[in-house]
């Protein structure tokens, strides 16, 4: 896929590099976030949810986990577009 | 006219009747005015109506029903003006209808006026499906409509045994040991979309008209969670299947291709909170599920509608087919951001102000695995309709699509149901003043938003990380088994089977069977042939005896 196909309408985040600072952005918010954790006084309603970064990891582990199980599971529940009809046109109203 | 909900059913039939902007202020009028009868009507029950023996009270007022109705009404108000352009005045007027069914279902105090209301929910939304005029709708929409029934009959049923039993049609606390308990429930459970009864909706929502689907996400299934708070309140089977709800919908939301239908699956999901909530009970469970019900009726109307300015102007929802579309639609874009940061609960959007008070209620009862899975279901939902909806509708790869802005009042709906979502979001305190039960709840604590952020944050790493590594799946055109295979596919092809399997069994066992017949003829009618040994003629002494012999038979039988 060439994103240079619609070069007539270029925008900032057609440069990958801009694309990249962003990730870079999201990584340091991510450093922050997990930082914060220093600073303030838990008061959980379970043991682990005092862990230091317990919702960073739990998140982060949690989504890798989700889409990979999922990816792994279209193997099985995969079906051709037109498995139950043959397909129509999107077209509405 | 003191009941909103017949308000908008009967000043529903109108809208055919006018045309252009008396229409559209018609539509508009309806659900406010309802809205304004519905604050002004006093706490309490209206008349009451003997028939039969039995006592009906088609209107009671309580904070529980009074929220849930003002939230279909905002709802209505949003999906009318949603759908102010659309040259098909049906779907208007059904609009409103619907509305009108879910208003006056939460507003029922007898069980028979609910299951009047409940079936005139499902018969009047289906025509939203049908409204497509595709063959592919008009099946979507038989299936839908034989789901809705069937429920219907379930609930008629249950109601049935109650009064069998004596307990009248108050329609209060039912629980499921109560008598026609779990009738009701399975009635319930059908347009809550439990698991497994869940396939109609992400079967049948996504085939709807582009405002149809807008409707259809705001007013069944919170009915039935209405009806769930009222009738189950506290049912332990609930927190479980809940917290199902929750989290496997997530892993098809992941991988399915129609973003709509994406939709449709994280709905299950959010409604899986709900159902969490009712089956915790106690004042913060069953205020977050009414709360968190009436903030999804707005988040998911606004996402639905922002899916529908897509398939509305590329004609298409499918993943694979779009990307870019920030480029020409840049309103679009944003109002369909905040309806993510709404659904993935972001500090400051609604989301995040209702799913709290029932993750709240469940940590309160040390309900360790729930906890845990429905903060797994947080982390879920913010990656399938927080980022994979905006971001491969938008953004992802450009596939040259140029195309405008949805229609004005597209637009306006969803910058509505955005301000709606966002005001919630930021003052809480207006949503919870109107909760059926006094709590002390404070949502802004810094561990509270520190630990979401964190949550969301670090989910949104996973996502990009996987996405960049080329590890997360692509969307590609295809469709994913679910429980309605069992329906679309298995029933049929069974029975076809089954057909099939007969005429060829009838095939071959026919004929062997049939001559292995005449050929026992034969044989046993041999001996009655004129030349066969009954058929010739009998000597007389022979004669005597075989009668003396029946005869003794005959006394004998008779003796005994």
């Amino acid at each position: 896929m060439n994103d240079d196909d619609h070069g007539d309408d270029r925008r900032w985040l057609d440069d990958p590099r801009n694309v990249t600072r962003v990730v870079y952005g999201l990584v340091v918010l991510c450093v922050l976030a997990f930082a914060a954790d220093l600073f303030y006084e838990k008061h959980p309603h379970f043991g682990f949810e005092g862990w230091f970064g317990f919702y960073a990891v739990y998140g982060f582990v949690g989504s890798v986990g989700l889409v990979l199980s999922a990816k792994w599971l279209r193997r099985f529940l995969r079906r051709d577009e037109d498995h139950y009809e043959r397909a129509e046109r999107d077209a509405d109203e | 006219m003191s009941n909103p909900g017949l308000l908008l059913i009967l000043g529903a039939l109108g809208v055919p009747l006018l045309r252009g902007w008396a229409r559209r202020a018609l539509m508009v009028v309806l659900p406010v005015a309802a809205l304004v009868v519905l604050w002004l009507l006093p706490e309490g029950s209206g008349a009451t109506i003997e028939m039969l023996g039995l006592e009906l009270n088609p209107l009671r007022v309580d904070a529980l029903s009074r929220v849930f109705a003002t939230g279909f009404l905002v709802a209505a108000v949003l999906t009318a003006v949603f759908a102010f352009h659309v040259r098909d005045s049906l779907q208007q007027a059904v609009i409103l209808v619907y509305a009108g069914t879910a208003v006056g279902g939460s507003l029922a105090g007898d069980l028979l006026t609910l299951f009047v209301f409940w079936e005139l929910a499902g018969l009047s939304s289906v025509f939203l499906i049908w409204a497509r005029r595709t063959e592919r709708s008009n099946r979507a929409g038989s299936r839908y409509l034989v789901a809705q029934v069937v429920s219907g009959v379930l609930m008629m049923g249950g109601i049935a045994v109650r009064v069998g039993a004596g307990e009248g049609l108050e329609f209060s606390y039912i629980g499921l040991d109560g008598p026609g308990g779990a009738l009701i429930l399975a009635a319930v459970g059908i347009k809550c979309a439990f698991p497994v009864l869940h396939a109609w909706l992400t079967d049948t929502y996504p085939e709807a008209t582009i405002v149809g689907a807008v409707a259809l996400s705001a007013f069944t299934t919170k009915f039935a969670v209405y009806t769930l708070a009222r009738g189950f309140a506290g049912t332990e089977a609930l927190v479980w299947v809940g917290a199902v709800m929750t989290c496997f919908p997530i892993f098809y939301a992941v991988i399915e291709n129609d973003l709509r239908r994406v939709l449709a699956y994280s709905m299950v999901n959010q409604l899986g909170f709900m159902v969490v909530g009712v089956g915790i009970g106690g004042s913060l469970g069953i205020n977050g599920a009414a709360a968190h019900a009436v903030a999804d009726m707005v988040f998911k109307g606004l996402l639905f509608m922002s899916m529908g300015a897509v398939l509305l102007r590329t004609g298409t929802t499918k993943g694979s087919e779009l990307g870019g579309l920030y480029k020409s639609m840049p309103q679009t874009t944003v109002l369909c951001m905040v309806g993510a940061a709404s659904i993935s609960a972001f500090p400051l959007f609604s989301g995040f102000a209702t799913k709290s008070l029932i993750l709240t209620a469940v940590a309160e009862e040390h309900r360790t695995v729930i906890w845990l899975m429905l903060l797994f279901a947080s982390a879920g939902v913010f990656h399938h309709a927080g980022i994979k909806i905006p971001y491969f509708a938008f953004f992802a790869h450009d596939r040259g699509f140029r195309v405008a802005e949805p229609p004005v009042n597209m637009r306006v709906a969803m910058a509505m149901a955005a301000a709606v979502c966002v005001t919630i979001g930021v003052a809480p305190a207006l949503l919870y003043d109107m909760l059926p039960y006094a709590m002390d709840y404070e949502v802004f604590t810094t561990a509270h938003v520190i630990n979401q952020l964190q949550l969301l944050l670090f989910a949104a790493l996973a996502f990009t990380l996987l996405v960049r590594t080329g590890l997360y799946p692509p969307e590609i055109r295809s469709v994913n088994l679910d429980f309605d295979a069992v329906y679309r596919r298995a029933v049929p092809s069974g029975w076809q089977a089954l057909t099939r399997g007969t005429t060829v069994l009838g095939d071959r066992l026919a004929k062997p069977l049939r001559r292995r017949t005449e050929r026992l003829w034969t044989v046993a009618s041999g001996p009655l042939r004129p030349e066969g040994r009954v058929g010739a003629p009998w000597s007389t002494h022979q004669m005597v005896w075989w009668l003396a012999l029946l005869l003794g038979l005959v006394l004998l039988l008779a003796l005994l």
